[in-house]
């Protein structure tokens, strides 16, 4: 069924019709139909469009019906309907006042540009990352000062809580993981070092890979995907609720109540884990040595014995902690910048584990120049 | 016409049990097509668990509900889906895609249902908008920059993209001041008039009860115990029915247009 017909009688007389379901099922039909008929009324000097035969409408015929009319409509000609039918009067005339204002918002973006617009985005770069970063830092900072004045008032509770959540119940995956990246770091050293004969060299590598680097890397790579997410989900969502703004209604500090415990835990959980890991990656090799490789028991722990001394083991260490503050500082720093839709949440749950992950990495390279310069 | 006839709803002996607990029992409801109805009941009475069973979001425990005359329970997942298009939804907090504009969160259905030109789809969003009282520009705000008022009407704008002929609103007065309120109410009704919607929306607010809704339907102790004008609500037997029509704020409400 032809759904919009049109036809020029004599003396430039033009009647459009209209017919069958003008509804948003044929909305595209209709609309292709337009060009023809508006390139028809042209030739016409008065126009009029028929709706005797419409059998349906909805908002969609309706818009179209008065899209065409205004389309038609040129200063000489004026153009009409006829025929209405009694319940489509309502909808056309509600339709005809429609997008007659023409005012949109002005786009006034431009006009607020100062810099060269090419520094805009590394400045809202530094102001975003370094800014935030510090300002939490600052913040977490001041936090355990009044801590240590008022040690009353510190969250006992919530940081119990925070130890079995974040180190007890990350327990098995980082026994599970550093256990078997262990093993495999033995595996590949006596595969390739027994070429040239050097197999006993591999437990000196093993020890001081292990106790340096691998058991307090792999520690804070897991804890800032496993524990550092959760903190921004955490924090985004208690912000996105405004369960953080009525926090600070009520007259409590946010930062002292919710971020303080969250990074203290992860400065303790972070040293306990990496220990417990590099224990457990220390197990895996000296199973692949026992095993694989055909070493005894008494040679590997002998030659483990020689190759770490204390110095190695509080490299490790003391990098822990640290680590774990950063981790903590960026997680709840991420969680603050929340804004109120769940793809901010998201983004921001992302943007903690990638830049909590860079720093690690940064800062275990900028300790890697620190230990070497004090000779340890 | 004999399809004047059929109800747009028909709700027969529905029961729902949530967690081993009855919410609704031995429920019945016909919605006329055209009408407005008024859903009013207790904190935790089943009204919105009555609105999202008949959209299909919570499973029913027994009972028939027919929509458009079509029984949920015999049709295929192709119809159910084709009968899905022919209402809208206006949730209680709106529920807006928060990662989409206001004019993509209206064309959403639009672009994946019709096959439609840009030009088309974003004149009829900003029809829409300006049929519910909005901007053009509030068009390309995201959601949560939207006030309470203004997240209630893109709301509506969404649930109305399609045109559908029968709307489903879940506390559409909630959370607005007195004089947004009033203002939504009229909206409905002026939309319901232009567009020959059925309406079906669950409230608090004894205020729209009366001014928009054609009859109201009592939900407790997990059926409608009553249903009617507002005039017959005044004398009915029903203690909680008594105490929300004819208590202090029904009586405030409902009085103010006799002599004193």
């Amino acid at each position: 069924m032809a759904l919009l017909t049109g036809r020029i009688e004599k003396g430039g007389y033009c009647k459009i019709t209209a017919d069958g379901a003008w509804t948003a099922k044929n909305a595209h039909l209709i609309e292709s139909a337009f060009a023809d008929i508006l390139a028809m009324t042209k030739a016409a000097n008065s126009i009029r469009i028929d709706l005797k035969s419409l059998e349906e409408l909805d908002t969609y015929g309706a818009w179209l019906l008065e899209r065409l009319r205004r389309e038609c409509t040129r200063s000489d000609i004026k153009v009409k309907f006829s025929g209405v039918q009694s319940q489509n009067k309502i909808l056309l005339g509600e339709v005809a006042q429609l997008g007659l204002d023409q005012s949109s918002g002005l786009d006034d973006s431009s006009a607020k540009r100062v810099f060269p617009y090419y520094l805009d985005p590394l400045l809202k770069l530094l102001k975003n990352e370094f800014l935030h970063f510090f300002s939490m830092f600052g913040q977490v900072i001041a936090a355990a000062a009044r801590m240590i004045i008022h040690p009353a008032n510190y969250r006992i509770t919530s940081t119990v809580y925070q130890i079995d959540r974040v180190c007890w119940k990350a327990l098995p995956i980082v026994l599970m993981v550093t256990f078997i990246i262990g093993a495999i770091i033995a595996q590949q050293g006596f595969f390739h070092f027994r070429r040239f004969g050097a197999d006993l060299y591999v437990v000196d590598m093993i020890g001081f890979l292990i106790m340096r680097e691998i058991g307090v890397l792999l520690v804070a790579i897991i804890i800032a995907g496993r524990s550092g997410s959760s903190f921004t989900a955490e924090l985004g969502s208690m912000k996105m609720r405004e369960e953080i703004d009525a926090l600070k209604t009520m007259g409590f500090d946010p930062v002292q109540v919710l971020i303080l415990p969250r990074v203290l835990v992860l400065m303790i959980a972070l040293p306990a884990l990496t220990f417990l890991g590099s224990v457990a990656a220390l197990l895996g090799s000296g199973f692949v040595a026992t095993l694989y490789a055909g070493m005894t028991t008494e040679l590997f722990i002998d030659r483990l014995r020689d190759a770490i001394t204390m110095d190695h083991f509080w490299v490790g260490m003391i990098k822990a902690p640290f680590i774990g503050f950063v981790i903590g500082v960026i997680a709840c720093a991420e969680g603050l910048q929340v804004k109120g839709s769940t793809a901010s949440l998201g983004q921001h749950t992302t943007q903690s584990v990638v830049k909590s992950i860079f720093m690690v990495i940064i800062m275990d390279g900028l300790f890697a120049l620190f230990f070497s310069a004090i000779r340890m | 016409m004999r399809v004047e006839a059929i109800p747009t709803v028909r709700i027969r002996d529905l029961a729902v049990r949530l967690g081993g607990r009855d919410i609704l029992q031995g429920l019945d409801l016909d919605v006329q097509k055209g009408e407005i109805l008024g859903i009013v009941g207790g904190s935790g009475s089943g009204k919105s668990v009555l609105l999202r069973t008949i959209i299909g979001l919570l499973p029913k425990f027994s009972g028939t509900i027919e929509i458009f005359g079509q029984n949920v329970d015999r049709i295929a997942d192709e119809e159910v889906q084709a009968l899905e298009k022919r209402w809208g939804v206006m949730f209680q907090h709106g529920a807006l895609f928060s990662s989409l504009t206001v004019r993509q969160n209206i064309q959403f259905q639009m672009r994946e249902t019709l096959n439609l030109s840009d030009r088309l789809k974003d004149e009829m969003a900003d029809l829409k908008l300006e049929m519910v009282g909005l901007k053009k520009s509030d068009g390309d705000k995201m959601p949560s920059q939207l006030s309470g008022g203004m997240t209630k009407r893109a709301a509506l704008a969404r649930a109305l993209a399609l045109d559908p002929e029968f709307m489903l609103l879940d506390e559409p007065t909630s959370g607005l001041d007195p004089i947004s309120a009033g203002d939504f109410d009229e909206l409905i009704k002026t939309l319901q008039s232009t567009l020959g919607l059925t309406i079906f929306f669950v409230t608090h607010d004894l205020e729209s009860l009366q001014t928009i809704a054609d009859r109201t339907a009592v939900v407790a102790d997990g059926k409608i115990v009553a249903a009617g004008s507002i005039k017959s609500m005044l004398n009915h037997p029903h203690p909680w029915v008594k105490s929300y029509f004819c208590g202090k704020r029904g009586s405030a409400v409902f009085n103010r247009k006799l002599p004193a």
